[in-house]
């Protein structure tokens, strides 16, 4: 599996999912509008005029990868901030590290979330910044990142990388298949299903 | 790898079958549903016409975008009415039960899932959000997802999920006094870093923890996930079974004696291994508040705010970014820092025993006149033993606002937030950059005792002064 395209830098670490899609965007049904949610309040003052952000920078319009730093994704489970990130138009993210559950709704929704060395993604970083019009390509098959000054060494977890690899990162499928057996595991379960008892308090 | 861990017995008992890419597909016994996460999985099982596999395992409440001024309906913000109309609406449909009403205790899920005895040990616990951990105080492996997987559970009550690694960070010493869980866990993730979590669960243990009573054990593990662990837990003791007693969901007759035989039988051994130990130093906690936008970047009550130059490499870019938003000076000291907003309440800090402490603090006192303060219970049931034990008086005498339950101030969905670059004392559990909802809001985090001392002088002062 190859993903190429260009790339935005986000500096900084520990970039929350609150920063991603700010709250009050979470009260809409579906997520269908997250993509122009992405960044909203650090990319666009209340008036509406943008703030100095590379998604608002012109020669990153129509990147497809983002390159992050570590802790990328912390904080709350919203899926919304992975949504916002797919819809946004990106189909990979590089960083140093991710927070669980946001790789996690990321892989179930077939956006590959990857880590490489710190230096190697400083590096990466300087490069975009000085070459924003250049590609990278991402190899799952080799997990590398190359780009014009060289070629650096990704990760994934190897069920993850898997699952992109056999396109089977839709685990739905597979995990109803399962059903017989998850019957099974309910039938020697130590405790059951809810149960109303009382309601006094 | 670990091994003869809760976290080890409990994954075990609950593995349906490891999948071909390596991954567990892991059973989970119980699903909790909110209003803000659920929608979009319930709109892929109708666009697939597929049922809830196990509506038994799944129950719901509303917290999120409920206002607290009042919960009367429809609510005034037409966004939020449509999402409490799509959970009626779902549960109904899907023949789940829901917690909507006062009678049924309806409040914040992670408040009330424990406290109706919903949550126990030995249970593997999700819920689209991720402060799900704090069910892990009763021995359970609860952890947060998103709605994707919020759908997967809907579908077939089973995730595809990875391993974790398990920390034990043990607690020594005895806490002094003025010195509470939310200053525990605050110092742990101030020591460890936001980041040292990743890819572990945390097992809390020592003297300290021992000590603790449940609802101090919910704070500790409910910020297990600011410190990037995705799950927190405590193994059960005398002390949880105290606890569940008696609850609402809880096993009765000859089903809680096999119960609380299933709850020894998880327990670590004491002979079990650990993927990484760490020693917290209990004794040496003090008073701690956040100055940053990260839950790591805290000092303790007596101390001053951190050099840049002086912080390691990788903590100097955020701290910059922490600087510049919050507009505070390095060096200086947390004392004394002014306050506009107090709040008081979220699933850290919103039950009983909380607003005991507060209420403790602020009797015969009065709120700062420049100090909006604000308590929200965490449910239903603490609002109706808070008002059994006339906490209510005590707040609203001081001349702070007491509400209805619900998220409130913790995040930007309800009516309650920030006015521009407004400070807010919180016993919340993120100090992010806008989490308050404004964007430009400045959070500190604190113990309960904290705030309400904040609240009456109108700036950070150490707790202490105020608490017998
Ligand atoms: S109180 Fe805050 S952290 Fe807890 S569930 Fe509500 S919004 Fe999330």
């Amino acid at each position: 599996m190859i993903i190429q395209g260009r790339a935005v830098p986000i500096e900084g670490s520990d970039i929350d999912t609150d920063r991603m899609v700010p709250a009050r965007f979470l009260k809409e049904l579906t997520f269908e509008r997250m993509g122009d949610y992405l960044f909203y309040d650090v990319r666009f003052e209340p008036n509406g005029e943008q703030k100095a952000h590379p998604l608002n920078h012109p020669q990153f319009q129509g990147a497809s990868i983002m390159v992050v730093g570590a802790n990328f994704g912390c904080g709350s489970s919203r899926e919304h901030a992975a949504q916002a990130v797919k819809r946004a138009g990106f189909k990979a993210v590089v960083g140093i590290s991710f927070s669980e559950i946001f790789s996690g709704n990321c892989q179930s929704i077939g956006v590959p979330v990857m880590t490489a060395s710190p230096e190697s993604l400083h590096a990466i970083s300087r490069f975009i910044h000085d070459h924003p019009s250049a590609s990278l390509v991402i190899d799952l098959q080799s997990m590398t990142l190359t780009y014009e000054s060289g070629t650096t060494a990704i990760s994934m977890p190897a069920s993850r990388r898997d699952a992109f690899l056999s396109q089977s990162w839709d685990g739905l499928a597979l995990l109803e298949s399962n059903h017989a057996k998850t019957q099974a595991l309910v039938d020697r379960l130590p405790y059951g299903p809810i149960q109303i008892r009382t309601t006094s308090s | 790898m670990s091994s003869g861990t809760l976290y080890d017995k409990v994954w075990e008992a609950h593995r349906v079958t490891t999948l071909p890419n390596g991954q567990d597909q892991l059973f989970v016994g119980l699903h909790l549903v909110h209003e803000v996460t659920s929608p979009q999985a319930f709109a892929a099982l109708r666009e697939l016409g597929k049922p809830v596999a196990y509506p038994q395992r799944t129950i719901a409440t509303m917290d999120h975008i409920v206002p607290t001024a009042s919960q009367s309906r429809p609510f005034p913000d037409p966004q939020a009415e449509a999402m409490a109309q799509a959970l009626e609406k779902n549960t109904a449909d899907f023949g789940i039960q829901f917690l909507n009403s006062p009678q049924s205790n309806q409040g914040i899920v992670h408040v009330v899932g424990p406290e109706m005895g919903l949550t126990q040990p030995g249970m593997t616990i999700a819920c689209g959000d991720s402060h799900t951990s704090t069910h892990g105080a009763l021995g359970a492996l609860a952890f947060g997802i998103g709605s994707t997987e919020v759908h997967h559970v809907l579908q077939t009550q089973t995730l595809a999920a990875n391993r974790l690694k398990v920390k034990r960070i043990v607690i020594s010493g005895q806490l002094s006094r003025g010195v509470y869980p939310k200053d525990v866990i605050l110092r742990i993730i101030q020591q460890l870093g936001v980041a040292a979590g990743l890819g572990y669960a945390y097992e809390y243990a020592g003297p300290v923890v021992e000590e603790m009573g449940i609802e101090g054990r919910l704070t500790l593990c409910n910020m297990s996930i600011e410190g990037g662990a995705r799950i927190g837990y405590v193994n059960p003791d005398d002390v949880t079974l105290h606890y569940l007693k008696g609850r609402p969901f809880s096993p009765t007759g000859e089903a809680w004696d096999r119960a609380v035989l299933y709850w020894q039988a998880i327990r670590s051994d004491a002979n079990a291994t650990y993927d990484a130990t760490v020693d917290v130093a209990g004794g040496e906690i003090e008073p701690m508040v956040t100055w940053g936008i990260t839950p790591a970047q805290s000092v303790g009550v007596t101390q001053h705010l951190p050099l840049i130059a002086e912080l390691p490499d990788t903590q100097q870019l955020v701290a910059k970014d922490a600087y510049g938003y919050m507009n505070f000076k390095e060096g200086s000291p947390i004392l004394g820092t002014k306050i506009d907003v107090a709040f008081i309440g979220s699933c850290t800090n919103s039950r009983l025993s909380d607003l005991e402490i507060a209420a403790s603090v602020l009797r015969h006192q009065r709120v700062h006149p420049s100090v909006r303060a604000m308590v929200v219970p965490g449910s239903h049931w603490v609002k109706a033993q808070a008002e059994a034990a006339g906490l209510h008086e005590v707040f609203l005498a001081a001349g702070a606002e007491w509400r209805e339950p619900g998220c409130s101030m913790c995040l930007a969905m309800n009516p309650d937030r920030l006015v521009g670059n407004e400070v807010c004392a919180s016993t919340s559990n993120r100090n992010f950059m806008g989490r308050q909802g404004s964007p430009t809001g400045r959070t500190l985090l604190m113990s309960p005792a904290m705030v309400a001392a904040a609240a009456i002088t109108g700036r950070v002062v150490d707790c202490r002064e105020y608490v017998s």
